[in-house]
C-alpha cells in the first residue's frame, strides 16, 4: 500500500468517534435554502458540514445551435464548477477534466428524472458552483441542482438526493469530510432517486470486498433516504404561509 | 408474441435491439455474458516504452506509455506518478470530431486511470530516483482507433497490457531518459497487481455483458468496475440515465468479478 | 387493496414526487403523472381537484403555448407574409399576414410593417400549437389590437388566474383604484396604461408574490386605498 502521505493524521478514526467528532453514521450539518437568487428561474444552496454548494436553473429557454435541438424533448445540461476560491490552496478557474466528467454524471443522474419530453427544442441549464470545498462537493452540487429545479417549476418524477460514503481506517462511514477524503481508503458518491432503491449515480475510487460493497450501498441508500426528508421539507418551507392576517 | 412487438417500431436500432434481448437473444448471437473475441498484441509501438494493441471484436484500441523524469509533487516527494489520457481518433466513428477532449474522453481516461490506481497495481515508490528532487511520471495514452462499443473496457485492457509490458529508460549522466528504440537492457516496470475493467450494460432488467456500438444505444444505464486479481472491486462508475437497485448492483458485482477473471488470463505475464 | 384514497387537500403545497392519490378513479391532469395506481405530482405547486382531474399548478415556471390562450405579444422580426413574436415562452410565435389583416394586401407593394413593426406590442390569440410547439398567432378575435403607449411587465404565468381573480374581480379592483388600463395576458405579460402605472405595478407584483396565500383580496384592497390617497 506504501507509505503514509505527508500530512496525514496518525488516526482518523478513534473507537467511534471520526476527526470532528461525528459517528461512523453520522451527517455533517446540513442546511438548504430555496429560491435565493433573483435573476435564475429557480436556485438554491445546500451544504454539507463547510462543503457549500450553489445551483442555478436557466430554462426551459430557447436552445441554440438550432442544429443542436432536440424536436423532441429538452436539452438538460449541468455545468458543475468550482469557485478558485473554494479550496485553501486557489485552484485555477475554468474547467478542469474533474469538473467536465462531474458535469457529465451529474447531468444524466438529473435528466433520469426531468419531464424532458414535455419542453420540445428547449434548453435547460443548470449551473452548480461550489463556493466552498471541503468533500463531497458533487454531491452537495446535485442536491442543490435538485432543489433548484423544483424552485424552477421544472417538472420532474422525483427529486434526487446524494450522499457520499467510505472507508476511514477500515471503518465504514458516511459523509465523507475534509481530511477523510485526502487521507481515507475508500470514497463513494451516489445519487438516488428521492429515498427510492434507484441508484441514478455512483462513483466510488478504493478497495472493497464484495461485502463491503453492499454495506456500502445500504448505508448511501439510507442517507440519501434522510436527506430527501430534509430536502422535500425545504422546499415547502419556502412557500410557508406567513402573511396569515398582515 | 407477435402482438407485444407491434408496439414498437422496427426501424429504430435502439428498438429491436430491445425486442431481441425480449426473445433471449443478442444482435450478433452472443449469450448475456459473453464477450466477442478479445485479442490483445504487446510491443506494438516501438517508440514508447510500453505498447498493446487491443480489439474486442470491431472495437479497436492502441495504448503506448510514455516516461519521463520530472519533479515529484510536493505531497508525494518519494513517488512518481501517473497521468492518462484518451483520444477518441475521429477516424473510429462518425461521430468524433476532432478538437479537444470532449466529456465522453474525458470519462474515459480518468476511469481508467482509477482502475489502475485505485488497484496500487503500480508502486510509485520504485519509480523514485531521487526522493524530493526526481521521479519517474508514467504517462499512459489510449487511442480509440475503430469504435464498435465497450470503449471503457478495451481502453483498460490496452492501458493494463501496455503497463505490464513497458520497460524503464536509461538514465544518463544528466538523468535524462535515453531515448532508443532498442528495450534492450531495459527493466520492466514493476507492477504488482493486473486490475480489469468491466462494464455491464442494463436493458430493462437483463444485464449484457460487452455491449456493441448499435446494443449500447439500447442501454437504459451502465455500470464499470475494477475488479484486482484477490476479486475485490477498486472503482466503480455508472453512466446512462437509467438506474440500478442495490440487488442489481450487488449481481453485477458478482458479474465483473466473475468476468475480469476469465479476461485476466489473456494479459501479459509482467513481472 | 384497490382503494381509492386521496391522499393531498385541494389547495395543499406538494414537491415533484408526492403522492396526490391512490386509486384509478382520479386522473393525472396538468402538473401530474400517473405511477403505477398512484397520482404524483411532478412539480413544487398546490393541487387542484376538478371533478376527478387532479392537477398541480406550479409556483414558478415559464409559459408553455396553449391553442386559444389571450396573449401579450412583442414583435421580433418580419419577413415579406408573416411576423415573428416574442410570446415570453422559450418558443416564438408566427402571425401569417391572412391572420392579421382582413382585407387584400399586394406584398409586391407593401412592406407588412406598415402594419406591425419591431418593437410593437399586441394582444392577440393562439389559434394553434403543434406537437413539437411551433405556434400559429391570429389577430382574429374582438379582443385582439395593438397595444399603444403604456409598459409592460412579466409576472409568473401560473399566477395570472390569481390576478385576474374570481370573475375578474382582482384586475376589476385595481383598475378601478389607479384608473390604470390594464390587459393580461396568459402567457404572465402585462400591459399598464395610465398615471398611476407604477402603483398599479406595485399591486401586480405584490399578487406576484404572495398569489398561493389567504385573505389576499383584503390586503391588496387595503394596500391600493391607502396608497391612492
Amino acid at each position: 500500500m506504501g507509505g503514509k502521505k505527508v500530512g496525514a493524521p496518525e488516526n482518523l478514526i478513534i473507537g467511534n468517534k471520526r476527526l470532528d467528532d461525528r459517528t461512523p453514521e453520522d451527517f455533517r450539518p446540513m442546511e438548504m435554502s430555496v429560491g435565493i437568487l433573483k435573476h435564475a428561474i429557480g436556485s438554491a444552496t445546500f451544504n454539507f458540514g463547510n462543503t457549500r454548494a450553489l445551483a442555478g436553473v436557466f430554462g426551459p429557454r430557447a436552445f441554440h445551435p438550432k442544429f443542436l435541438q432536440d424536436p423532441q424533448k429538452a436539452v438538460l445540461r449541468l455545468k458543475y464548477a468550482m469557485a478558485p476560491f473554494s479550496t485553501l490552496d486557489r485552484s485555477r478557474p475554468g474547467h478542469s477534466r474533474r469538473s467536465m466528467e462531474i458535469s457529465k454524471v451529474a447531468t444524466d443522474a438529473l435528466a433520469s428524472v426531468v419531464f424532458v419530453e414535455d419542453y420540445p427544442r428547449t434548453g435547460i441549464d443548470v449551473f452548480v458552483e461550489i463556493l466552498q470545498a471541503d468533500a463531497s462537493t458533487r454531491c452537495a452540487g446535485i442536491n442543490a441542482a435538485s432543489l433548484a429545479l423544483a424552485d424552477a417549476g421544472v417538472p420532474m418524477r422525483n427529486l434526487i438526493t446524494s450522499c457520499s460514503v467510505g472507508k476511514i481506517d477500515g471503518i465504514l462511514v458516511l459523509d465523507i469530510g475534509g481530511l477523510e477524503d485526502n487521507f481515507g481508503e475508500v470514497d463513494m458518491a451516489v445519487s438516488m432517486i428521492a429515498d427510492q432503491d434507484k441508484f441514478v449515480h455512483l462513483q466510488m475510487d478504493g478497495i472493497v470486498t464484495k461485502e463491503e460493497w453492499g454495506q456500502l450501498l445500504t448505508m448511501a441508500r439510507e442517507g440519501c433516504g434522510e436527506i430527501y426528508k430534509k430536502m422535500a421539507a425545504a422546499l415547502r418551507e419556502r412557500y410557508a404561509t406567513t402573511m396569515e392576517g398582515v | 408474441m407477435l402482438q407485444q412487438w407491434k408496439v414498437f417500431d422496427m426501424a429504430k436500432t435502439e428498438n429491436y435491439i430491445k425486442k431481441l434481448i425480449e426473445t433471449n437473444l443478442r444482435i450478433d448471437g452472443r449469450a448475456f455474458d459473453q464477450f466477442r473475441q478479445t485479442q490483445i498484441e504487446t510491443d506494438f509501438i516501438g517508440t514508447a516504452e510500453g505498447s498493446a494493441r487491443v480489439l474486442i471484436g470491431n472495437t479497436q484500441v492502441i495504448a503506448g506509455v510514455k516516461m519521463d523524469v520530472i519533479e515529484p509533487y510536493p505531497d508525494t516527494p518519494n513517488e512518481g506518478s501517473l497521468v492518462v489520457d484518451c483520444e477518441l481518433v475521429p477516424l473510429a466513428s462518425p461521430e468524433f470530431e476532432p478538437g479537444p477532449p470532449n466529456e465522453e474522453a474525458v470519462e474515459i481516461a480518468r476511469v481508467v486511470d482509477r482502475g489502475i490506481r485505485e488497484s496500487h497495481c503500480i508502486d510509485f515508490e520504485k519509480l523514485c530516483i531521487t526522493p524530493g528532487e526526481l521521479a519517474w511520471t508514467v504517462h499512459i495514452d489510449v487511442h480509440i482507433i475503430d469504435h464498435d462499443g465497450n470503449l471503457i473496457d478495451a481502453a483498460a485492457l490496452a492501458a493494463i497490457s501496455a503497463l505490464l509490458t513497458a520497460r524503464i529508460p536509461k538514465l544518463d549522466t544528466n538523468n535524462k531518459p535515453v531515448r532508443v528504440m532498442s528495450k534492450e537492457g531495459q527493466a520492466l516496470l514493476p507492477m504488482r497487481d493486473k486490475p480489469v475493467e468491466i462494464t455491464i450494460g442494463k436493458i430493462n432488467s437483463t444485464f449484457l455483458v460487452d455491449g456493441n456500438l448499435d446494443e449500447e444505444t439500447a442501454f437504459d444505464a451502465r455500470l464499470t468496475l475494477a475488479v484486482n486479481s484477490a476479486g475485490n472491486l477498486c472503482a466503480a462508475q455508472k453512466g446512462g440515465k437509467g438506474w440500478f437497485t442495490t440487488d442489481e448492483l450487488l449481481k453485477a458485482a458478482d458479474i465483473a468479478i466473475e468476468k475480469a477473471e476469465e479476461l485476466r488470463k489473456l494479459l501479459p505475464k509482467g513481472v | 387493496m384497490e382503494q381509492t384514497e386521496l391522499v393531498k387537500k385541494e389547495k395543499e403545497l406538494v414537491v415533484p414526487g408526492d403522492v396526490i392519490a391512490r386509486g384509478l378513479e382520479y386522473l393525472p391532469g396538468a402538473g401530474c403523472y400517473r405511477y403505477e395506481n398512484e397520482v404524483r405530482s411532478k412539480l413544487l405547486g398546490l393541487v387542484r381537484l376538478k371533478d376527478r382531474f387532479l392537477s398541480v399548478v406550479p409556483l414558478a415556471g415559464v409559459y408553455i403555448p396553449k391553442a386559444g390562450d389571450g396573449i401579450i405579444a412583442v414583435v421580433e422580426d418580419l419577413q415579406s407574409t408573416f411576423w415573428i413574436l416574442d410570446i415570453n415562452s422559450p418558443y416564438d410565435a408566427i402571425l401569417q399576414l391572412g391572420e392579421a389583416v382582413g382585407e387584400f394586401v399586394d406584398i409586391t407593394k407593401t412592406d407588412i410593417s406598415v402594419y406591425y413593426d419591431i418593437g410593437d406590442v399586441i394582444y392577440t390569440k393562439i389559434l394553434n400549437v403543434s406537437r413539437s410547439k411551433s405556434v400559429q398567432l391570429t389577430m382574429n378575435d374582438y379582443r385582439a389590437k395593438k397595444l399603444v403607449g403604456g409598459r409592460i411587465m412579466k409576472i409568473t404565468p401560473s399566477k395570472v388566474p390569481r390576478l385576474i381573480g374570481k370573475e375578474g374581480s382582482m384586475i376589476e379592483l385595481i383598475k378601478n383604484k389607479t384608473g390604470c388600463l390594464i390587459v393580461v395576458g396568459q402567457n404572465g405579460v402585462v400591459w399598464l396604461k395610465g398615471e398611476c402605472e407604477g402603483f398599479a405595478a406595485k399591486a401586480i407584483l405584490m399578487i406576484e408574490a404572495e398569489a398561493h396565500t389567504e385573505g389576499l383580496t383584503d390586503r391588496v384592497t387595503a394596500m391600493l386605498e391607502k396608497g391612492v390617497e
